[in-house]
């Protein structure tokens, strides 16, 4: 503590230099925020999903059905606790640009299933007196303005036909990376106006009694229905979501990348910043050493200095990148969820200070090792 | 500064020593079997031609360097043969150093400066000011405490330098070349500074200087020629 004088000194010494280390530490953790910003986007699915519950889906497809008769088939199965369904209507609100996804869910079943999804029990009770009533998530409700009573006018486009509905609550997430962008409406209302299609589900949700059971009930599961007509294919929701996220590509790897190229170059700056300032001030540590600062404690010094640079950027990048995610989804709602979390946060200071460490070792080391003798002949 | 020290007690004494540098396959002895004396209370200087081997001495007994061969005995202790972290508490206790290009951190103030080696000591913060404050008291520069050093000239920033090294008390200064970078005028004071440090605070100053005048100031005259030391009785030569 009592060696801050020296190194607020050192750090302030070349003001210009110091300001681009720390100001490159920013840009860098900024955007290593962002990345994990668009990569919990990507993954909130898999993120949040329930470790309980499982998705029943048809083998052949996810676009083809199941009928709703194996809810009560699902129900029958051992371990498993509750079953729901729901099916994607895929509409057009006033523009294909405003998408957000529309589930025809079975109201009865939907709301324990997913105990994540808060509603007010009075507006759940209105919704479910009307047929053509809809739960919005509040990030869709906020972005297009709506509010509770308001009349959402929704073109189909697997099925038939401009779709009224009117809002009768709104849910809200119990995390910060809950999904708030759907939109529910009831089954029975879409059964009725597609009399062609009548009696089926897109996939279910079934819920099991604890996660250890699920490898073997997937097995009971799919075997039930094997060599029906309509066989299954049953996956933990997180496998689901993590399927879903590969249509996209491997992000992850993409992320990796990205992220690994910026925070190598942010070594190599980092680097040879403190090795500069380091050859600069050879002097005054060989006089420091001659004054009986030991090796180790001129090790820790330069090597605070350069976590210092790093700790102070690595943050100011991070705050900076949290404002910016307060300020706003950039996609206006394309996006799920759009937040940097405090422990995206939290390792970004970590990789801050990793970087800090490496990119002050070596020239740590050399001034640890620096002879008095020859640095004070080298004025 | 307390103890009242008899002026005839040993304090340094070298023994044989030997100091050469191998470049290559080519071998410089630089000293030669220098044996030498150096009581407490002394003011010694060292003169001799540029290369004559007065800085590697100096640096041998201030325990930046090892000789080849040979004994630094500093108050009965052999420095020689110490490791090396042993060696660097003993230099933190035991030696304060002067430079000629008085070597300050540019990035801190006065006062800072003087204070960078009680931060390697037991001291509480309130205890390093009153030691630091007193140290530029002795040097004259109690007023500018919390000037940096390029707002000091170079004779104040060599009284800083000399500040630092007298701080933690140390048992003997080495000065190399103090006032090789000065006017005359300045160089005069930080003489005068020098000797006021050991007829009044009883300092023991070892200097190294190519100016006569400075080593007129010394009581005891060393001069170093081709690795081998004469030593010169006050003012004989
Ligand atoms: N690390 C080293 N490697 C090789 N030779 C060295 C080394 N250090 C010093 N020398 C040589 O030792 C000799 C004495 O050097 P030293 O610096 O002690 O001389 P000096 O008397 O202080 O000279 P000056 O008056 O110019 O300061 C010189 O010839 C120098 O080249
Ligand atoms: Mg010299």
């Amino acid at each position: 503590m009592k060696y801050l004088p020296l190194l607020i000194a050192n750090i302030g010494r070349k003001k210009m230099r110091s300001v681009l280390t720390v100001g490159s530490f920013a840009v860098a953790l900024f955007l290593f925020g962002l990345l994990g910003v668009i990569h919990l986007a990507f993954n909130q699915g898999v993120e949040v999903a329930g470790v309980d519950r499982l998705i029943v889906r048809n083998k052949t497809s996810l676009i083809m059905p199941l009928p709703v008769s194996y809810k009560e088939k699902l129900k029958q199965i051992d371990g498993i606790s509750s079953v729901t369904f729901a099916t994607w209507f895929g509409g057009v609100y006033k523009d294909p640009k405003n998408f957000f996804p529309q589930f025809a869910i079975d109201v009865p079943t939907w709301r324990a299933m997913y105990p994540e999804f808060v509603v007010n029990d009075q507006e759940w009770k209105n919704f479910e007196q009307d047929r053509q009533g809809c739960i919005v998530g509040r990030k869709i409700l906020d972005r297009f303005g709506w509010k509770v009573g308001d009349r959402i006018p929704i073109q189909a486009t697997i099925y038939r036909g401009l779709w009224d509905f009117t809002i009768r609550g709104v849910y809200d997430g119990k995390r910060e990376a809950d999904d708030t962008t759907q939109f529910w409406f009831h089954f029975n209302y879409l059964n009725e106006r597609t009399p062609f299609q009548k009696d089926y589900a897109g996939w279910y949700t079934v819920k099991v009694e604890n996660p250890d059971i699920a490898p073997r009930t997937i097995q009971v599961i799919d075997g039930r229905f094997a060599n029906s007509p309509f066989e299954t294919t049953t996956e933990t929701e997180k496998e689901f979501m993590a399927g879903f996220v590969k249509q996209f590509g491997n992000i992850k790897l993409i992320i990796l990348i990205v992220g690994s190229v910026v925070m190598f170059t942010l070594l190599l700056i980092t680097g040879s910043n403190m090795s500069l300032s380091i050859r600069e001030r050879t002097n005054e540590i060989a006089v420091l050493k001659a004054m009986g600062f030991g090796s180790p404690l001129i090790f820790s010094l330069i090597l605070a200095e350069s976590v210092g640079y790093a700790v102070t950027g690595g943050i100011v990048g991070l705050l900076l990148c949290k404002l910016f995610t307060l300020g706003g989804d950039p996609t206006h709602g394309l996006l799920p969820v759009f937040v940097l979390e405090n422990q995206t946060a939290f390792l970004g200071v970590g990789v801050s200070v990793a970087v800090g460490l490496v990119s002050g070792f070596v020239p740590a080391f050399l001034a640890m090792r620096l002879n008095i003798v020859d640095a004070l002949r080298r004025i | 500064m307390e103890n009242i020290s008899n002026p005839k007690e040993t304090l340094i004494t070298l023994i044989d020593i030997h100091k050469n540098y191998t470049r290559g396959s080519e071998t410089i002895d630089v000293l030669k079997g220098v044996n030498l004396s150096i009581c407490k209370g002394d003011f010694a200087a060292f003169m001799g031609p540029s290369g004559s081997g007065k800085t590697t001495l100096l640096n041998l007994l201030g325990g930046l360097d090892v000789p080849s061969k040979g004994q630094i005995l500093i108050e009965n202790e052999d420095i020689a043969r110490m490791p090396e972290k042993k060696l660097t508490d003993w230099r933190a206790r035991h030696v304060g150093f002067i430079f000629q290009l008085y070597n300050l951190i540019p990035v801190m103030t006065a006062f800072q400066n003087v204070e960078l080696p009680l931060l390697l000591t037991r001291l509480s913060k309130k205890e390093r000011r009153r030691h630091v404050e007193t140290a530029l008291a002795i040097v004259g520069l109690a007023d500018r405490m919390s000037h940096y050093p390029r707002q000091l000239s170079g004779g104040q920033e060599q009284r800083v330098a000399i500040a630092r090294a007298i701080v933690t008390d140390p048992t003997f200064l080495l000065c190399d070349e103090p006032t090789g970078d000065l006017d005359r005028k300045s160089a005069n004071e930080i003489l005068d500074l020098l000797t006021r440090l050991v007829n009044e605070h009883e300092k023991t100053v070892l200097m190294v200087t190519h100016d006569p005048l400075a080593a007129n100031q010394a009581k005891v005259r060393f001069h170093l020629e081709k690795g081998e030391l004469a030593h010169f009785d006050g003012g004989a030569a």
